[in-house]
């Protein structure tokens, strides 16, 4: 297991999150460092660099030169934002880190702020997870209470707060300019770019935007140096990762590795595949990466440039495992249903052509499929990518293209004969829900 | 500036333009539909996406800034593939009704479908039914249509000042929709229609009534608020059927105002008078203009040989054009009388005489340009809609606008300060800024401005405008009307001295200056209209007015106009001019004469007829000059208005504002005012203000012509023991029964009643003490 | 309209903000006043824009938008059941018809006796605790097998 610890905080037990227990672990020695030492900013800007910490949120842009865009003299307010709505399905990592962990992303925030001369941060949290959101403020009391945060931390001439903003129920926030929207107040919809964030975010203001787990990781490349942390990893891929797995497997959960290990391995941390099945297919980084099949996961390693490789995207390190009892047609009428719902409706492309998607896929999925089908999904899916403000529009057409690239022979199986190959008891089967009946 | 390439094309933008903004600079069409030159950039339509060099994905011409030696194709094969994949979402969803749809042959999306779009749907599955909404009574929905461009919610946003319209809930079940069961209310709401690209929003009266290529456009100018915006009036058989904007940048840019767009209405309705009207023994009577006409000469010879000339008065409407004016003026002249007047809510006369012609100051597409702005008594939004857009805009930018006024009103204006007071403290209050902007300056003031104490918020005013540098004062209506109009006057002069400033009015008609410039005013020896009716005439000619609205005080007006020999009422409406004329003349309202209008910057504004005059009505210019040789007068031989127009301008300047000053000598700085326990506040609502939009059946169906009420702030409502609701007995001269309500923007001890509506008509003077009981 | 502790608490999210971004509470307001009403009417709404001094509309979108909010009344309980794929590969949708089932409603349906309404939820992000429920937007329910089921029914009075 990695460095990090991220996870292992849970085996602490329900008080793992507190700040005491967090000191213990040797929490806040890095913002204590640099506010002893007086860092110079660039040097944590240089020592994110070096790490090689890739935005752990699914883009993996480089964190220190995300970091280095910002304007530090730009007189006025500047913003530090934490991306914490995570929603995109297959990855529940944040969740855990805030469960078990608040203090490690406060402590990156701050740094974040000390780095970049922001005065504020806020952290938006999935609205789902409401407690984890109520955790989150707790944790920002004890911080603020600890002389952590607020105005003159630890006694120095630097001041930074904190606040956590919760959402309610929209994936797309996810995407960090429609996150920005949604701290305003407003509808979380995407902002086209240019001007991008660092020069126009919150409040029309510079603002940078991690993922948690990437804010989390700060601490320890203070504490230990950038070059520590990239190698617990690969080149050009720094550090451990946190990986969601779900689905068919006996143990689904996180599991901290180190960038660049082999899936195969992975899998068989989550107990291997559930009832001892046949492994069907990944999609290896979150809903929105293209799905691969069984064999062309299997020879992956997990980082961004295997992956990448092999033709999916490691994106937020979700890894949905679907064994043969998949209807391959099904699993996509989900995926797709997802994005219709979960368009913003802004851009032309996605506000119609994710409703296209779907209804074409149901249909298929209904025995309603027509020969020219695939083709017009196809089609389609050409029509909405890179057409659109976000990537939500390429979100929902990936899962298509590659449903149909790798499983096209399934799909053409439900038009013809209006019915899945997968019979459906062994489909029922599959989700282990009626193991007692 | 930017190099940029597009189609081959080399052309050179500003830093920070967009590639829609160069493609327009060349000439080059890019389609789209959310984008719009006045509105915020969306990006959300897609339809003009184009190929930019070394770009991995086609970028959207509207939002992506030009960057130096950026090459862009607007028709290559990949922007063209982009733009017919985005043309076929839009229309997946959207109804392929066009030959019953009301923007069928003027629909942006009928348009572009016919270039990008497929003969035949790849899309077989259900399309969305969206719920219609009821916007009010001007905009007509089908939201199936709507194709999401936004344009109308950032219209109330930016433009009109307030999101009355969302786009709620997400992806394809978002909905454009006001808030649930309200209504869009605001003044310039209208626009939203011109600005849907699809069918969605459509003119509610226009509904139905015509095919746009049935129309033939015509161009006109509003004859409404001081501004004279820029009409395309379209007309099928002889009847106005719509009003647009005619775009121009300087006066109204692209925007109407409702009233602008919608009184077309009264034109064609019932309340228009087609015949002359003559009153014998009592009964009113259709008669031919010659009767009518001959009626006046031998009635109005034998008023002057009984009664002499000065016995003989003129009220003339500032909505009426300037050769109506002129020839109004002359011919009283001619008949002997010196009494003629278009300044009917006037109160305070005493700067006749002195010199000044009350007009803006500056041109109107200046405004943007000024640091600091003050208004000084102005119900600026409904007054005057498109100003206040202006002002809206500038502040939002570098433009400090504060607003001394008595009525705390939402402007929907970033205002920098305020200062709410009741009228009777009105100059006093003003006094204060000007005397705590001497006091900046470090100026000697007079003993009357040494005695003023400025109150906080007349130092925050100064404190802004003592740091601007190009400033400007704008007195209101309001301001014109005040008793003590002309101390306000002066100190708004003291103080464009002091600071450094512009000043001048934002002008109440369509031809308040040409009122001026016509000299439809009285003479040295001539009587002013409040002391036409204070001191009753025998004989009155009343122009496009209605006295007993459009008065300062109707209850006197009424029973002036009651006790004379004779009345002649030019109209083009049928009025309560039944109850006291003589005779009735049908005068042909803006859209059948020729004419000019001198709007509040001086600009000369003609226009030429834009359907026949209905049934028997004549233009009125044509009457007076007949009138004139009647009764044997010199100078009324003129066969055009044009040539009366010469005669008045001595040609055909664009423009007379190099005519105009606001500049006023020797005038005496009053600040006395009684303060009576409770005083009236009146204002004239957007659509009460004239003739024309009383008449307009739709405007006076929108919240902005709410019958008037009695309006208190609770303070006020407490002491006189009342609530909001209650019927209360208001007296001021006369009487009226109202509805008391709470209006939190009336200062202390005041009750806002409206003019200009018949509930009102039976009270007295706009200002001064007023009761309320319980009725 | 709203009592004094929720705007009480509408004030402590307010001041999270910066003084002139009162907007930015929105979010925070709508779920308060949500949480104390059950749901978001017409009025409440228009509670939350005067008191944030925005324009209801723009409230209107925000509470339509963001699809934990409830603009119409829902049961003593809401369950939310999350359906997306990996739930339903660990049987998320199954978990779901044995919901119906037990309460004889559908998706978007309230009981008869006004106690249970159930959703269709979208990711919750918690994929690994799968099948996952989530009751009044505030307590997360983790690995929600046919017992599981029951008993929270059954704790739900």
């Amino acid at each position: 297991m990695g460095a990090l610890g991220f996870i292992l905080n849970a085996e602490e037990g329900e008080r793992s999150w507190r700040l005491a227990e967090y000191v213990k672990r040797g929490g806040y020695s890095a913002l204590k460092k640099i506010i002893n030492e007086k860092t110079p900013a660039d040097q944590i800007v240089g020592e994110l660099k070096k790490s090689s910490l890739r935005g752990r949120g699914g883009a993996g842009f480089p964190t220190g030169l995300k970091w280095s865009f910002m304007p530090r003299q730009f007189p006025g307010a500047k913003y530090v934002v934490c991306n914490s709505d995570e929603g995109e399905p297959g990855t529940f990592k944040d969740r855990d880190i805030l469960r078990w962990n608040p203090h490690m992303v406060i402590e990156g925030m701050i740094i974040a702020g000390y780095a970049m001369g922001c005065a504020r941060g806020y952290n938006y949290i999935h609205g789902e997870i409401w407690e984890i959101y109520k955790r989150f403020e707790e944790a920002l009391e004890e911080a603020r209470a600890a002389k952590l945060l607020g105005d003159n931390i630890l006694g120095s001439d630097f001041s930074f707060e904190l606040q956590a903003h919760h959402g309610y129920g929209a994936y797309i926030c996810g995407e960090e300019t429609a996150l920005l929207e949604s701290i305003e107040g407003k509808k979380g919809q995407p902002r086209f770019k240019p001007p991008f964030p660092a020069s126009f975010g919150l409040y029309g203001k510079p603002t940078t935007i991690n993922n948690t787990e990437t804010f989390a990781s700060v601490p320890y490349i203070i504490n230990e140096g950038g070059d520590k942390f990239l190698e617990l990893g690969k080149p050009n891929n720094g550090g451990t990762k946190l990986f969601s797995v779900s689905g068919h497997v006996n143990r689904p959960g996180n599991f901290e590795v180190p960038m660049g290990t082999p899936f195969k391995d992975l899998l068989a941390m989550a107990g291997g595949m559930r009832g001892g099945r046949k492994l069907k297919a990944v999609i290896p980084g979150g809903s929105s990466a293209p799905v691969l099949p069984a064999d062309v996961i299997m020879e992956c390693t997990l980082d961004y440039d295997s992956i990448a490789k092999a033709g999916s995207m490691l994106g937020s390190g979700a890894v949905i495992v679907m064994d043969e009892t998949t209807c391959m047609v099904k699993a996509l009428e989900r995926l797709s249903y997802f994005y219709f719902e979960e368009s913003c409706g802004q851009c032309t492309p996605c506000r119609e052509g994710t409703g296209w998607l779907y209804r074409v896929v149901h249909r298929i999925e209904h025995g309603e499929g027509r020969p020219e089908d695939l083709d017009l999904l196809n089609s389609v899916t050409d029509n909405i990518m890179g057409r659109t403000i976000c990537a939500l529009g390429d979100a929902a057409s990936m899962p298509v293209k590659s449903f149909i690239k790798h499983f096209g022979a399934e799909f053409e199986y439900h038009i013809q004969n209006r019915k899945c190959l997968v019979p459906e008891d062994v489909q029922r089967a599959g989700s282990g829900f009626f193991k007692a009946a | 500036m930017l190099e940029i390439e597009i189609d081959g094309r080399k052309t050179e933008v500003a830093d920070g333009s967009t590639v829609m903004d160069a493609a327009h600079q060349l000439g080059i069409f890019v389609p789209h539909f959310c984008y719009h030159k006045k509105l915020s950039i969306a990006a959300n339509c897609r339809m003009c996406l184009v190929q930019v060099e070394k770009a991995p994905k086609p970028l959207p011409a509207c939002a992506t800034p030009v960057t130096n030696g950026m090459k862009v194709f607007t028709h290559s094969e990949a922007a063209v593939k982009a733009q017919k994949g985005v043309m076929e979402f839009l229309l997946i969803n959207h109804p392929l009704d066009c030959p019953i749809c009301d923007q069928g042959g003027e629909c942006q999306l009928q348009d572009l479908s016919v270039g990008y779009g497929q003969s035949a749907s790849r899309y077989q599955e259900e399309k969305r039914v969206v719920v219609n909404k009821n916007l009010g009574p001007l905009i007509s929905t089908d939201m199936t249509r709507c194709i999401h461009c936004t344009r109308c919610v950032r219209f109330t946003q930016e433009i009109a000042g307030w999101m009355e319209l969302g786009q709620a809930f997400r992806g394809e079940h978002a909905e454009i929709m006001p808030f649930i069961e309200k209504t869009v209310d605001s003044e310039l709401s209208g626009n939203v229609i011109d600005l849907c690209p699809v069918g969605a929003l459509t003119s509610k009266p226009f509904r139905f009534a015509a095919r746009t290529w049935e129309l033939s456009r015509r161009k006109s100018v509003s004859p409404h608020d001081g501004l004279g915006a820029n009409l395309i009036v379209q007309v099928k058989h002889d009847k106005v059927l719509r009003v647009l904007p005619l775009e121009n940048e300087d006066v109204n840019e692209c925007w109407l105002s409702d009233k602008d767009r919608f009184s077309y209405e009264a034109l064609n309705s019932d309340a228009r008078l087609t015949k002359p009207m003559l009153k014998q023994c009592g009964e009113w009577r259709e008669v031919d203009w010659q009767t009518a006409l001959e009626f006046i000469g031998t009635d109005l010879k034998r008023v002057v040989r009984e009664h002499g000339a000065a016995s003989i008065g003129a009220l003339a409407s500032p909505h009426a054009t300037l050769e109506e004016l002129h020839l109004l003026q002359k011919f009283i002249r001619g008949a002997g009388s010196e009494n003629v007047d278009c300044r009917l809510r006037q109160t305070d006369f005493s700067l006749d005489g002195k010199g000044a012609t009350p007009w803006l100051g500056l041109p109107v597409a200046d405004i943007p340009s000024l640091d600091r702005v003050l208004v000084v008594g102005s119900f600026l939004r409904k007054d005057h809609p498109l100003l206040a857009q202006r002002l809206r805009q500038a502040a939002k930018k570098l433009t400090r606008v504060s607003l001394l006024h008595v009525a705390d009103d939402d402007q929907l204006i970033n205002l920098h300060a305020k200062s709410i007071v009741a009228p009777s403290a009105l100059a006093a209050e003003f006094a204060g800024i000007v005397k705590a902007v001497a006091e900046a300056k470090g100026a000697t003031v007079d003993a009357t401005l040494a005695a003023v104490q400025p109150s906080a918020a007349a130092k925050a005013i100064a404190e802004s405008l003592v740091s601007g540098e190009k400033i400007a004062i704008f007195l209101g209506n309001f301001a014109q009307q005040h008793a003590q109009a002309s101390t306000l006057h002066a100190l708004a002069q003291k103080l464009a001295e002091l600071a450094g400033a512009r000043f001048g009015y934002l002008g109440e008609a369509a031809n308040s200056v040409g009122g001026y410039v016509a000299h439809a005013l009285p003479g040295a020896q001539g009587l002013n209209a409040a002391r036409m009716l204070a001191e009753p005439r025998k004989a009155y000619f009343v122009l496009h007015a209605e006295p007993e609205l459009d008065c300062a005080n109707p209850q006197q007006a009424l029973a002036a106009l009651k006790g004379a020999d004779l009345v002649v009422a030019l109209t083009p409406f049928k009025t309560r001019a039944v109850d006291y004329a003589h005779v009735i003349l049908p005068i042909a309202p803006f859209t059948e004469t020729s004419g000019t209008f001198i709007n509040t910057e001086g600009r000369v504004q003609s226009f030429n007829a834009v359907v026949k005059p209905l049934g028997e009505t004549r233009p009125a210019w044509k009457v007076l000059r007949v009138l004139g040789n009647l009764l044997g007068l010199a100078g009324f031989e003129q066969e055009s208005s044009e040539a009366v127009r010469a005669e008045v301008l001595g040609g055909k300047p664009a423009s007379v504002g190099d005519r105009l000053s606001n500049r006023a000598d020797g005038i005496a700085l009053d600040l006395a005012a009684s303060a009576p326990a409770l005083q009236r506040v009146a204002d004239v609502p957007i659509h009460f203000a004239d003739p024309l939009a009383r008449r307009a059946p739709s405007l006076q169906k929108t919240r902005d012509a709410a019958p008037p009420a009695a309006r208190m702030n609770a303070a006020t409502l407490a002491q006189l023991g009342l609530a909001h609701g209650l019927q209360v007995k208001v007296s001021l001269g006369g009487t009226a029964i109202l509805s008391a309500q709470l209006d939190a923007g009336v200062p202390d001890g005041c009750v806002r009643v409206a003019a200009g509506h018949e509930l009102t008509s039976g009270l007295g003077p706009m200002q001064g003490e007023i009761k309320v009981e319980r009725a | 309209m709203l009592s004094q502790d929720a705007l009480q608490k509408i004030d402590r999210e307010i001041a999270k903000y910066p003084a002139e971004q009162k907007q930015s509470a929105v979010m925070g307001a709508l779920a308060i006043a949500q949480m104390e009403q059950g749901w978001l009417s017409n009025e409440t709404i228009e509670a939350v824009a005067g008191y944030l001094g925005m324009a209801p509309v723009a409230v209107y979108e925000v509470a339509s938008f963001y699809n934990m909010y409830d603009l119409a009344p829902v049961g003593k309980y809401k369950i939310t059941v999350c359906t997306n794929l990996p739930c339903a590969l660990s049987g998320g949708v199954h978990a779901a018809d044995y919901l119906k089932q037990k309460l004889g409603v559908g998706f978007n349906e309230t009981t008869a006796d006004g106690k249970f309404t159930l959703k269709e939820g979208e990711c919750m992000g918690a994929c690994g605790d799968a099948p996952v429920m989530l009751v009044n937007n505030v307590r997360m329910c983790s690995f929600m097998q046919p017992e599981q089921i029951d008993a929270l029914l059954g704790e739900c009075k």
